[in-house]
């Protein structure tokens, strides 16, 4: 997937990670629960993988915006948690750069994890899961996604 | 300066979008594997299923490139027919080879399927034109991947002493280089491709996170501790650093990898057929950044040597997706024998 444009190493200022820790989490948790399970209805995640994520918590950390992301699938459909767990089966922490080049297939995990920009604690063979997962997904060119479809 | 005969240049698929990749970005030639324990990157949630696998050698052929399946495992015991199946298999979706280290699978690939072409696996552990030869002779391998102990006049003396072709590592993560024999992740784990299993199973892996450190322990045993500040490798004991005469050191090897760039005219020169790159656990980005930025450089080679240079941006991109942060040019170079 080539998005025409390349993301840049930053970092977000101090402060934000600073007032965001203070801020509500579940509307992190509700996007990113929503956009998985817009994944799966499109049939972009393999379903022998999606089997072994079953009732596994998962936490994504967005360190340099204080912001934290908890849900769990249950019956392959993802669903947030309110209350985030402090031991999660997976828990993936990096900052919003690495994330956003990770989604965009502009930088390679094992690469982000090299160079400490990526951190994986919990279950080492669920997180290979998770990324083999994603990275086999086939990205739908844009205009195919339904979003962008016109409406007759 | 007359145009220079490059190398193939053969590249890793741990999934369909990676194949693609490769494909998309230059490669001669896509290795992948099965979803079982024939294939020694048998990780979770990687390899082909044989959908992926149909779809795949389609994309490939049709854009005139070649497809290795690499069956890289030894048949364990009581269970030759699955490995037998997989060559079977491989046969049966049109491969343009398949790569293998077993000597038993040698020879029932070449008796059942005289066709299909053979290629010797790095785990086969050839190291001489001798072990070449012999796989040659007895089950007419028509190329023999070099493992990465051998320097550049080592390789130079078996390309001269052999009919069969001769591949080489051109990038990617530096293992033991004992290929076909290393059991250190047996050591650890019960589990190593050359035994049973997959080197370092995710399964018995753990990193420890805690204020500015991470330790990564393997099946309970820590095996490296870092500071933020600095870069990490794969989990593997080769690569971990242990306390050796009061000095705490990678006493076996540190997390690099390969780079060739530097040399590659001398292994156009010396007849080396294909170049192959490490990887198939790595994702398409990977794939796709180490693809253009070699193709790029053996390009710019089949222009001539004389005009050959490494461009500091070709060393920066690979440099980047490098284990450790760091290359080195491995066994090829070292002055003692």
């Amino acid at each position: 997937m080539s998005l025409g444009f390349t993301i840049p190493p930053f970092r977000l200022p101090e402060i934000v990670s600073v007032i965001g820790v203070h801020l509500p989490q579940w509307p992190h948790s509700l996007v990113l629960v929503a956009a998985l399970n817009a994944a799966a209805k499109l049939g972009l995640l393999p379903e022998d993988a999606l089997a072994r994520l079953e009732d596994r918590t998962f936490v994504v950390e967005v360190l340099d915006a204080g912001a934290l992301a908890c849900f769990r699938c249950q019956r392959g459909v993802f669903r947030p948690l309110l209350a985030c767990p402090t031991t999660a089966d997976l828990r993936f922490q990096a900052n919003l750069a690495a994330f956003l080049q990770l989604l965009a297939r502009q930088e390679d995990p094992d690469t982000l994890f090299f160079r400490r920009e990526l951190s994986i604690v919990g279950d080492t063979e669920l997180g290979l899961v998770v990324k083999n997962m994603l990275d086999a997904i086939e990205w739908p060119s844009l205009p195919t996604l339904p979003v962008f479809r016109s409406r007759a | 300066m007359p145009p220079m005969k490059v190398p193939r240049l053969v590249c890793p698929a741990g999934s369909l979008p990676a194949l693609k990749a490769a494909v998309d970005h230059g490669a001669d030639e896509v290795y992948f594997g099965f979803r079982n324990d024939t294939n020694a990157r048998n990780f979770a949630g990687l390899n082909f299923d044989r959908p992926a696998m149909v779809e795949g050698i389609r994309y490939a052929h049709a854009r005139n490139r070649r497809v290795l399946l690499a069956i890289n495992t030894f048949a364990q015991p009581g269970r030759a027919v699955d490995w037998q199946h997989a060559v079977d298999e491989a046969a049966a979706l049109g491969v343009d080879a398949v790569i293998l280290a077993d000597v038993g699978l040698l020879d029932y690939a070449s008796r059942r399927h005289p066709g299909l072409r053979l290629h010797l696996s790095v785990q086969g552990s050839a190291t001489s034109y001798e072990a070449v030869n012999f796989a040659h002779r007895e089950f007419g391998i028509r190329r023999a991947v070099l493992p990465r102990v051998l320097t550049l006049a080592q390789v130079e003396t078996v390309i001269r002493n052999t009919p069969v072709a001769i591949e080489v590592f051109g990038f990617g993560s530096l293992c033991v280089m004992n290929e076909g024999r290393c059991w250190l992740s047996s050591y650890a784990t019960g589990e190593s491709p050359n035994t049973v299993g997959a080197c370092s199973p995710a399964r018995h892996v753990q990193w420890e996170k805690s204020p500015g450190r991470m330790n990564t322990r393997l099946n309970g045993i820590l095996i490296d501790s870092f500071a933020d500040d600095e870069a990490a490798g794969y989990p593997t004991l080769c690569k971990g650093r242990f306390e050796v005469q009061g000095e705490t050191y990678y006493a076996l090897e540190e997390p690099t990898s390969l780079n060739v760039l530097e040399i590659l005219p001398d292994i156009a020169r010396i007849g080396v057929a294909a170049v192959k790159v490490e990887g198939r656990q790595r994702s398409p980005t990977y794939v796709a950044q180490v693809t253009r930025t070699l193709r790029a450089a053996l390009d710019e080679l089949a222009d001539g040597a004389q005009r050959y240079h490494v461009r500091p941006a070709w060393q920066k991109e690979l440099a980047r997706v490098s284990e450790g942060s760091q290359v080195t040019l491995g066994a090829y170079d070292r002055p003692w024998r």
